[in-house]
């Protein structure tokens, strides 16, 4: 829609005109200002913690625990140098033998979801289906954060109702 | 020709003054948009409505994402 706007406009004779092809998703899964009415229930992307342990495919476990243990959570994702999502660790596979890495261990191609879609409509998918915390990725993948279910829950403004 | 711009760019040229301009439905850009944007709806973009547009200065276009 954008472009033919863009060419539209310089059919009309303006010429300095660009396009943000990428567009509103692109700027909400970014967190960037919003206005609107319903711009004030948050988006994944604003929600997500940024702060998810992660590690590398050949990351010994032993390593890796200490490191996700230290901050308390119970995931660590494990990325490539490109901070594409590979795969997830969690749970009893941090009780593994300290030598076995990451690559043997994890969840591959775990399930992850957009940063731009509504926290309202993603709670009440991990409601249904009784979720504790999704991965959020952009589209082509990349690490964008973890989004628990109290956090969710803790972000959605009183006057919003959730099914 | 039109130029493409990332997000970075859009706030760059923001800055400088560029014009950002929403081209959804006007129910769609009242629901939400990119903050300080107008709306001028690719359906209703004509000589008439685009003269609320200042052609001295940058315009960026966008929509929801690359529909």
């Amino acid at each position: 829609m954008s472009p033919r706007a863009a060419w539209r406009l310089e059919s009309l004779g303006f010429t300095q005109v660009y396009d943000y092809a990428a567009g509103e998703a692109d700027w909400f899964a970014n967190g960037l200002p919003r206005e609107g009415r319903d711009a004030s229930i948050p988006r994944v992307g604003d929600v997500a913690d940024r702060e998810v342990p992660t590690c590398q495919l050949d990351d010994h476990i032993g390593d890796v625990r200490e490191r996700v243990r230290a901050t308390g959570c119970d995931t660590c994702l494990v990325m490539n140098d490109e901070r594409v999502v590979l795969g997830r660790l969690r749970g009893n596979t941090f009780d593994a033998p300290a030598e076995r890495s990451a690559e043997e261990l994890m969840v591959a191609g775990p399930t992850t979801i957009r940063p731009d879609v509504r926290v309202t409509e993603m709670l009440e998918r991990m409601r249904e289906k009784n979720i504790a915390s999704v991965i959020v990725t952009t589209s082509d993948g990349r690490l964008v954060g973890l989004m628990d279910r109290a956090s969710a829950e803790r972000a959605i403004p009183a006057e919003v109702t959730v099914r | 020709m039109p130029t493409d711009v990332t997000r970075e760019e859009v706030q760059q040229l923001v800055a400088a003054g560029a014009q950002l301009v929403d081209v959804l439905p006007a129910d769609e850009y009242a629901a939400e948009h990119i903050a300080g944007a107008c709306n001028l709806p690719l359906k209703e973009l004509n000589r008439e409505t685009a003269a609320r547009l200042d052609r001295d200065r940058a315009v960026i276009v966008y929509c929801w994402d690359y529909q």
